[in-house]
């Protein structure tokens, strides 16, 4: 039995919020921890075949987003300047640019082309590293059927889906067992 | 200019965390025991991340360069 463990939670399906527990996930296994992610509720889509490509960054979520765009976005020609045009004329805290009919699509791009610029994986990368690294990703049964997903429409190579208590005896089977919640 | 010759080198330029720390991780598994991975970065986190993983895994860090925005760490495979 394994001395350590590391259990994560997954629960929000947008795509600033699928990046940490697939980095701490990943990255524990590298360390030699035994790791396992539980997705559940909105932390489903991460894992779900369609909606893992689709996951978008939500302004109107994300109350604390210090910045509207990117400052690498506002140095490229055109995304720059209409950039910096929806910020002359909504001049408010950015959650209001998520009402706008398309901005949250446009400023997924943008994050999505930032991120790349800077060398952070995509998500379905850092999914295939975990899988490769021996992370245990485990979809939650009832929010499955609460969703109306079936495991076919989820990424191949998922333990079976589990509950509450298959996921507490997964961490607690450890001398050291660790959860976080993201 | 490091004191000691590596077996093996990986260069992560360019890429941000945690892949680093997973190239890392799979490019050690590749060598002998007592040889030495050569890992060129240009991500500031694997500063303290590169030492934090060998303290994990035991792998020991013989030394680190930094030269021109590179961080160059030398692991020794245990």
């Amino acid at each position: 039995m394994a001395s350590e463990r590391l259990a994560i939670i997954a629960t929000k399906g947008t795509l600033d919020w699928a990046y940490p527990p697939l980095i701490l996930a990943s990255t524990a296994a590298s360390l030699g921890v035994e790791t396992a992610i539980f997705f559940t509720f909105y932390g489903l889509n991460i894992i779900h075949k369609e909606k893992q490509k689709q996951l978008k960054i939500s302004p109107v979520g994300n109350p604390g987003m210090p910045m509207a765009f990117p400052p690498s976005v506002k140095k490229t020609p055109i995304a720059g300047q209409l950039a910096g045009l929806m910020e002359a004329v909504f001049p408010g805290p950015p959650q209001i640019m998520g009402i706008i009919p398309g901005m949250t699509d446009f400023m997924t791009a943008m994050m999505k082309k930032t991120m790349k610029d800077h060398g952070v994986a995509s998500v379905e990368e850092l999914v295939e590293l975990c899988k490769e690294a021996d992370v245990k990703l485990i979809p939650c049964q009832m929010t499955m059927e609460l969703f109306g997903y079936k495991y076919e429409d989820l990424i191949d190579g998922l333990e079976p889906p589990g509950g509450a208590a298959t996921f507490i005896n997964y961490v607690l089977e450890a001398d050291k067992p660790m959860i976080i919640f993201t | 200019m490091a004191s000691v010759t590596a077996d093996k080198t990986l260069d992560t330029s360019g890429l941000n965390c945690p892949l680093p720390v997973l190239k890392t991780k799979k490019a050690i598994e590749e060598l002998q025991s007592g040889q030495i991975l050569e890992v060129i970065s240009t991500d500031p986190g694997s500063k303290a991340d590169i030492p934090a993983f060998c303290n994990r895994t035991g792998h020991e860090l013989v030394e680190t360069v930094e030269e021109g925005g590179k961080y160059i760490f030398y692991i020794k495979k245990k």
